[in-house]
């Protein structure tokens, strides 16, 4: 019987949550690591019992792991990150240049195609690869050699490489983004990349229409449609047909057009996930209020979705990496928050219950699905 | 051989339990013994050091015999009671809350 599992990264912890197809009832597992800062764990599509996981902490450093038996055990595989050549420096928060330093790993992005290949986004932003399941690394240096990077800024969280799509209709382009520097593409398998922020307007950088230094949250695309873009930015959602060259906003009636998360439903690529935030400082849900909000028309006509989330008094954040859906034929939608609940809906966002309530803060959620 | 002991964290990523030994040539500085930890216990490789700069990691400290040892040169000497396994190379996970 089909299934899902879904890999939660938490402050303090990794989480493997599995359910039947109904996905109504839960077996937890974990902590894995526990005490460990797990901020990604992501399956391979090719090999579902491969996953790889992002494990780190201020004491002791970055560790990659890996489980070939779909995370009941695990193995340290390389976590040796080094920058091409001299890295140079980025703007620090006040603006003057730092030394670019690796602090951590913030995603992982196994190949659509070859499990022992996978992407790495870190801080301070860059994109690294393995091609040989984890055990070393080399950097793609043409991103942070790109030219901009010395302009490139840290957001709140640092100066993350937290996106990263690959196009399952060409493996040569590469989507990331960067907070805060933006979105880059490549075309040729991540040796060359150009800055695809045109028509992004941030406040908080000397020219809000600059080519970089825009905070960008998080882009997401529908696998059928690869030139499709979705934007959270840091204010703002936007959308891109073009795969990243043009992008307008589709914010429309959200009662917050800032937040972190976005995603699509599995089987309707103009079907839109979002999640709400107050800010610039506040970052927890406007009103108390928990609500997913959903677009069936690509953008600007929103929906709050409430069924089954908490209405009054909350006050938590939904992170960047914190949502994702299932592709069985009714669709689930999964998010995570910073108070330790994962949300699950197996009916697209109409009605949700917690798998769990009370997990360390939620880094990240991935789904898995399972024959 | 060289007595050592981890902070828990590594101690789980280790496999172990209670101390570990080592052998270390002399001289035996903390840079030896951590070499050797990473030699036999490949998963503690850039844990204690960052490999980008193969210095100390700022929230780990060397005790050895109630003294702190964190700020010696990494290639000096230690104390002949490390040698003799009279005291263990203690690491610490500096106290930092979290």
């Amino acid at each position: 019987m089909s299934g899902v599992r879904v890999l939660v990264g938490t402050r303090k912890g990794a989480f493997i949550l599995t359910a039947d197809a109904k996905r109504q009832k839960w077996e937890v597992a974990g902590p894995h690591f526990g005490g460990w800062e797990m901020y990604h764990l992501k399956g391979s599509p090719v090999d579902p019992n491969r996953i790889y996981a992002s494990q780190s902490s201020s004491w002791f450093g970055q560790l990659i792991q890996r489980s070939d038996d779909g995370g009941v055990t695990w193995t340290p595989v390389g976590n040796e990150f080094a920058y091409d050549g001299i890295p140079g420096t980025h703007q620090w928060y006040d603006g003057t240049p730092h030394p670019w330093e690796f602090a951590r790993v913030w995603h992982l992005e196994p190949s659509l195609s070859d499990p022992d290949t996978v992407l790495a986004g870190v801080e301070d932003a860059a994109l690294f690869r393995s091609n040989d399941a984890g055990q070393s690394w080399h950097e793609l240096s043409g991103l942070r050699e790109q030219g901009s990077g010395p302009s490139w800024q840290p957001g709140a969280g640092g100066m993350c490489l937290h996106t990263i799509i690959v196009s399952p209709s060409d493996p040569q382009r590469i989507v990331v983004a960067i907070s805060a520097a933006g979105a880059f593409r490549s075309d040729d398998g991540g040796v060359s990349w150009k800055p695809i922020n045109k028509g992004l307007h941030s406040e908080g950088i000397p020219d809000g229409d600059a080519e970089v230094g825009h905070c960008v949250h998080h882009v997401a695309m529908h696998p059928s449609r690869p030139d499709v873009l979705f934007m959270q930015k840091h204010w703002d959602v936007m959308r891109s047909n073009d795969a990243g060259e043009n992008w307008f906003e589709i914010s429309g009636n959200l009662p917050s057009d800032f937040g972190f998360v976005m995603d699509v439903h599995a089987h309707e690529p103009e079907t839109l996930y979002v999640l709400p935030i107050k800010s610039d400082s506040e970052h927890f849900p406007p009103d108390g209020r928990l609500r997913v909000y959903r677009s069936r028309s690509g953008g600007n006509e929103w929906e709050p979705l409430t069924k089954g989330l908490p209405q009054e008094n909350c006050y938590v954040n939904v992170l960047r990496d914190a949502m994702a859906v299932d592709n069985l034929d009714e669709c689930g939608v999964y998010f995570g928050t910073t108070g330790g609940q994962v949300y699950a809906s197996a009916d697209a966002g109409d009605t949700w219950a917690p798998i769990v309530r009370d997990l360390p803060p939620v880094l990240s959620v991935e789904v898995q699905n399972l024959a | 051989m060289i007595r050592v002991l981890l902070p828990a964290h590594l101690k789980t990523l280790a496999g172990v339990r209670g101390e570990v030994e080592v052998e270390v040539a002399e001289p035996v500085t903390s840079n030896a013994i951590v070499d050797a930890l990473e030699a036999a216990y490949p998963a503690l490789r850039g844990t204690i050091r960052d490999p980008a700069t193969g210095r100390r990691r700022p929230f780990v400290r060397y005790f050895i015999d109630e003294e702190d040892h964190s700020h010696e040169e990494p290639d000096a000497p230690l104390p002949g009671d490390v040698l003799s396994r009279k005291v263990p190379f203690i690491v610490v996970g500096a106290m930092a809350g979290g």
